[in-house]
């Protein structure tokens, strides 16, 4: 994957806030992801216009010691579980 | 305490249009006068959420059936959870997916009984294959993704490569090829059912060319016949460990067959809290984990990848849940599945697909 990938949250995908676990997950048809609150930031930002590059560079105003690869391996295993699509 | 489950299979009725001869219900199916009530499924709902549930199955039997389904919907999204509708796919109108995707449902899965109409109407014991066609019409024109599931058997196994053309003009997100699992109507038919060697090794490079071919566009998830297979299904990924299923009389199951168990004491809604069943009850707890097992599986390295297979299997052709399945290489007890190999795959006189009722 390029930093210029653009990766989208696919249909029927739904992040929400579980209070029984305390965590941020994700829904999806094949099951349910309990991310940390990084990983919640960055499937926010999976929002079909902002680059992986782009991506970083948001999530480093909130977050200290934000790094390009660990955001691109993310978005990878997101895609893999195939929660997010990449356009580009 | 036992980890929260994620998913609660609703088994909302039983009672279901299509007679396919695999049906993994029990053959003694729950009457409709013995249903949960919506106000019963209301709270089985509300304490699976409560207990971490957070996907939420609505299946049967057919749960279009339901009258109060839309309510059932609307009570499950509103509580958070990701609503997936089982369905055969007869009932459903384009006004009646409207509603219900309104109130919630996010993915529908359909079955699938054959490639073509004649051969799935065979199957289904009805004329049912063009009301699936209709039905993945209205599941892609509404927006939300398909799911469909196919159960193989000798009797459409040949026709893989038709099925999956099938699921992809349908325009399914995810195709499930499920080779049957031998419970309930399945268990009564499956000399009627069992494929050939011949059968799986014809189909086996075709789904693995699919699977490579459509990668990214159309998931396909193969489901082995593990009767055929050295190493045994991780069932459910471990017992009491990630999903609880109630059936359509608020008995609270482990997995959805596990009522073959006969010594297993099943625990109902109507008299128990959801969380007690989950964490203490006898049913639940009897073979979670790793501490019920024995030799070979106590010893195995692959005791935490298959969870020494399927109980419900290992009662039924061992008649002890706590052996190991006996489809595993590794079990004592191998050769009732080698038997049941050598004189069911390709009997000399074949038998009658028994429907279910």
């Amino acid at each position: 994957m390029t930093p210029d990938a653009v990766p989208r949250v696919r249909m029927g995908v739904r992040a929400s806030y579980d209070q029984v676990r305390e965590s941020h997950v994700v829904l999806f048809p094949e099951g349910v992801l309990v991310l940390n609150d990084t990983a919640a930031a960055v499937v926010d930002l999976c929002d079909g216009r902002t680059s992986v590059a782009g991506i970083a560079a948001k999530l480093a105003a909130d977050f200290d010691g934000v790094d390009l690869q660990d955001v691109a391996d993310l978005v990878d295993r997101l895609v893999a579980r195939r929660v997010v699509d990449l356009d580009g | 305490m036992a980890d929260a489950p994620f998913g609660l299979l609703a088994e909302l009725t039983h009672r279901c249009p299509l007679q396919c001869g695999y049906c993994s219900n029990p053959l003694e199916l729950v009457k409709r006068e013995d249903e949960l009530s919506t106000e019963e499924w209301f709270s089985v709902f509300d304490q699976a959420r409560a207990l971490g549930v957070l996907q939420v199955h609505l299946s049967g039997g057919e749960p279009l059936g339901r009258k109060d389904l839309p309510e059932l919907v609307s009570h499950a999204n509103s509580l958070g959870c990701y609503v997936n509708l089982v369905t055969s796919g007869l009932g459903l109108t384009a006004p009646r997916l409207a509603d219900l995707v309104s109130r919630g449902v996010d993915h529908v899965q359909l079955s699938v009984q054959d490639a073509d109409a004649a051969g799935a109407d065979r199957i289904a014991g009805v004329r049912a294959h063009h009301h699936k066609l209709v039905a993945a019409d209205l599941v892609r024109e509404i927006g939300i993704p398909l799911t469909v599931n196919v159960v193989l058997h000798r009797r459409n196994l040949d026709n893989v490569a038709g099925l999956i053309a099938l699921a992809e003009r349908m325009g399914a997100q995810r195709l499930e090829l499920a080779n049957t699992q031998y419970y309930g109507w399945a268990l009564r038919n499956r000399a009627a059912l069992l494929p050939t060697k011949e059968q799986l090794a014809a189909a086996d490079p075709v789904v693995a060319a699919a699977q490579e071919r459509l990668r990214g566009t159309m998931e396909i998830v193969y489901v082995i016949a593990d009767y055929h297979e050295a190493h045994p299904k991780p069932c459910m990924y471990g017992w009491g460990a990630r999903q609880l299923t109630v059936a359509p009389n608020g008995d609270v199951l482990p997995c959805p067959a596990a009522t073959v168990i006969a010594d297993l004491e099943i625990d109902n809604v109507r008299d128990e809290r959801l969380a007690d069943i989950w964490h203490d009850s006898g049913s639940f707890t009897a073979y979670r984990g790793t501490d019920w097992m024995r030799d070979p599986c106590r010893g195995c390295a692959r005791k935490e990848i298959d969870f020494g297979g399927c109980r419900c299997q290992a009662f039924q052709l061992t008649g002890d849940a706590a052996n190991t399945d006996p489809v595993c290489s590794l079990s004592p007890l191998r050769s009732t599945v080698d038997l049941v190999l050598a004189t069911e795959m390709s009997p000399a006189v074949v038998p009658v697909l028994a429907p279910r009722r």
